[in-house]
């Protein structure tokens, strides 16, 4: 019986497992800095530049430091939830990266790898599933502290998280309806044959980022975090490494959230004003690959980056705005989008060409 | 009401257009201030590495002057503590025993002289007041103490290193402030 396993095809995936959590782990990790480096140069400061040159050992310092402190759990917090709380922040975050093509397949030892996960013909509804899940690790947390403030962040942190996974999800079915497929990989084969999702859908795409962000917990829709109405948030109880695990979920939900940005409307890792297939005869598929990888990941440097800049230029909202904006402003005008997208397909369907 | 000045605004209470209230236009143009700013020059200062310059005026910690053979300058005569409009300056005089020539420069030296730092306003009147170039105010911060008493400054403190012995530390306490004195 195990015989018909096929062993390789394991040991295949098992491989790009590793490296793709490890990968967005490392990106995480220097995302920290990155975050403290580009804060110092919008506010003209210097930024971390003592560990290493650039300070670009900064995070492993900070990684340490989280190790090394003193680990606290309350008296009276539910302690296999609170242990539990960070866990699901971080496990939620890292799995949802499964579903994401990271390349095109390579040739590696006479066999054919897919540079994706798991190629699941629902990907994106995967995907909104995992990050749905993300919000009961602040949840958790939240509750088990035994804290009111905790209580009332997480609190917060949950309502404001699904109110903008409405808004998200029908900008999102407009995109669904121009490519017709839910699989991530044919989101992208459909973009490099025409053009950009972004091109056909700028307000889904608006209205989408700004949903990434709140789901995120990034500012300006950090209210889950609010220090000076609710001291600290979720997360104040946390310590050491615990805490840790929160700070390092969010930047691996914003990792993920540029990739699925890149992927869904801006071609993923397809490279821009390049005729693939004859670029592909002059260099050989793995080369053609490992650029396609190279290029997704710009494409995500420069969405981290726009996570970071957003940070530092617009102050946090009031909550009673960021819900008038979730409710009132971004589900009308994503409805609205779904509808006008909906009309253009139908009429295009029924050859009626413009 | 007649304005003061003329430069009074009026507060716009206008409602706001529909481009004020998409939020948007604004906030691409905080987005681009602060994009403008990763062009700028920082006027942040490499600290360990560089120091910021003193400005000229700049009045730090007092310092008791010695002379070129390291006797003391300073003759207790109590003008600097008369000048102190904080009166944070106390002294003992006492007088020079033979043999003690080469410690101090007349015959009358101070035998306790002390500056409290927490009264003391750092205006450089003792400075001015003192007709033997004997205190000068240096580039140095006055540091911080756990303590009331840490802030008063007895003689150790005050005096400057040697400058037959230690010429390196008798330079940089003196700095560069003393020499613009004795340059006028």
């Amino acid at each position: 019986m195990f015989l018909l396993i096929d062993w390789i095809f394991l040991i295949e995936k098992l491989v790009l497992i590793i490296v793709v959590v490890s990968a967005s782990l490392v990106i995480a990790m220097y995302s920290t800095w990155a975050e403290r480096k580009v804060a110092a140069i919008m506010q003209d400061r210097r930024g971390p530049n003592r560990a290493g040159p650039f300070g670009l050992l900064q995070p492993l310092a900070d990684g340490g430091k989280l190790f090394f402190k003193e680990e606290i759990i309350p008296n009276l917090s539910t302690g296999f939830l609170f242990v539990l709380g960070p866990c699901l922040a971080m496990l939620t975050a890292t799995m949802t990266s499964a579903v994401i093509p990271w390349g095109n397949t390579i040739h590696l030892f006479g066999r054919d790898i897919q540079l994706q996960v798991a190629d699941v013909n629902v990907g994106i509804l995967y995907v909104f599933g995992v990050l749905s899940l993300g919000v009961y690790g602040i949840m958790i947390g939240g509750w088990a502290s035994n804290n009111k403030f905790s209580l009332m962040s997480a609190m917060r942190a949950a309502s404001q998280i699904i109110s903008y996974e409405l808004a998200m999800g029908i900008s999102l079915i407009a995109l669904l309806m121009i490519t017709g497929t839910l699989s991530l990989k044919s989101i992208v084969n459909f973009q490099m044959d025409g053009i950009w999702n972004i091109v056909k859908q700028p307000l889904g795409f608006l209205i989408f980022l700004i949903c990434a962000f709140a789901e995120c917990n990034r500012t300006p829709f950090d209210l889950a975090e609010a220090e000076n109405e609710l001291n600290f948030g979720y997360h104040q109880e946390y310590s050491s490494m615990k805490l840790g695990f929160y700070l390092f979920a969010e930047y691996i939900n914003m990792f993920i959230s540029s990739v699925i940005m890149a992927t869904l409307f801006f071609g993923g890792y397809d490279i821009p004003f390049v005729n693939d297939a004859h670029l592909m005869e002059k260099i050989g598929g793995n080369w053609m690959a490992a650029l396609h990888v190279g290029c997704l990941f710009i494409k995500v440097v420069c969405f981290l980056f726009f996570f970071m800049w957003v940070r530092w230029t617009i102050p946090r909202f009031r909550y009673d705005q960021l819900m008038n904006l979730g409710w009132k402003t971004l589900i009308p005008l994503a409805l609205f989008n779904m509808l006008v997208t909906g009309a253009v397909v139908l009429l295009h369907q029924n050859h009626w060409h413009f | 009401m007649q304005a003061l000045t003329n430069r009074a605004k009026q507060v716009d209470r206008k409602p706001m257009s529909f481009s004020e209230r998409a939020y948007l236009p604004a906030i691409l143009k905080g987005m681009a201030i602060t994009f403008g700013h990763m062009f700028k020059k920082r006027p942040t200062v490499n600290y360990p590495e560089k120091t910021r310059p003193f400005s000229p005026v700049f009045r730090g910690l007092h310092i008791l002057n010695r002379d070129e053979e390291g006797r003391e300058n300073c003759t207790a005569c109590g003008l600097c503590a008369v000048a102190c409009p904080a009166e944070a300056i106390t002294m003992e005089a006492a007088e020079r025993k033979t043999g003690e020539e080469n410690l101090y420069r007349e015959e009358k030296y101070a035998a306790k002289y002390e500056i409290n730092m927490l009264r003391c306003i750092f205006c450089g009147l003792c400075e001015e007041a003192c007709p033997k170039d004997a205190i000068y105010l240096s580039e140095t911060f006055a540091p911080a103490n756990y303590q009331r008493k840490g802030f008063i400054y007895a003689k150790d403190d005050l005096l400057i290193p040697d400058p037959k012995t230690n010429p390196d530390e008798y330079a940089k306490a003196k700095g560069n402030r003393v020499k613009r004195e004795n340059s006028k």
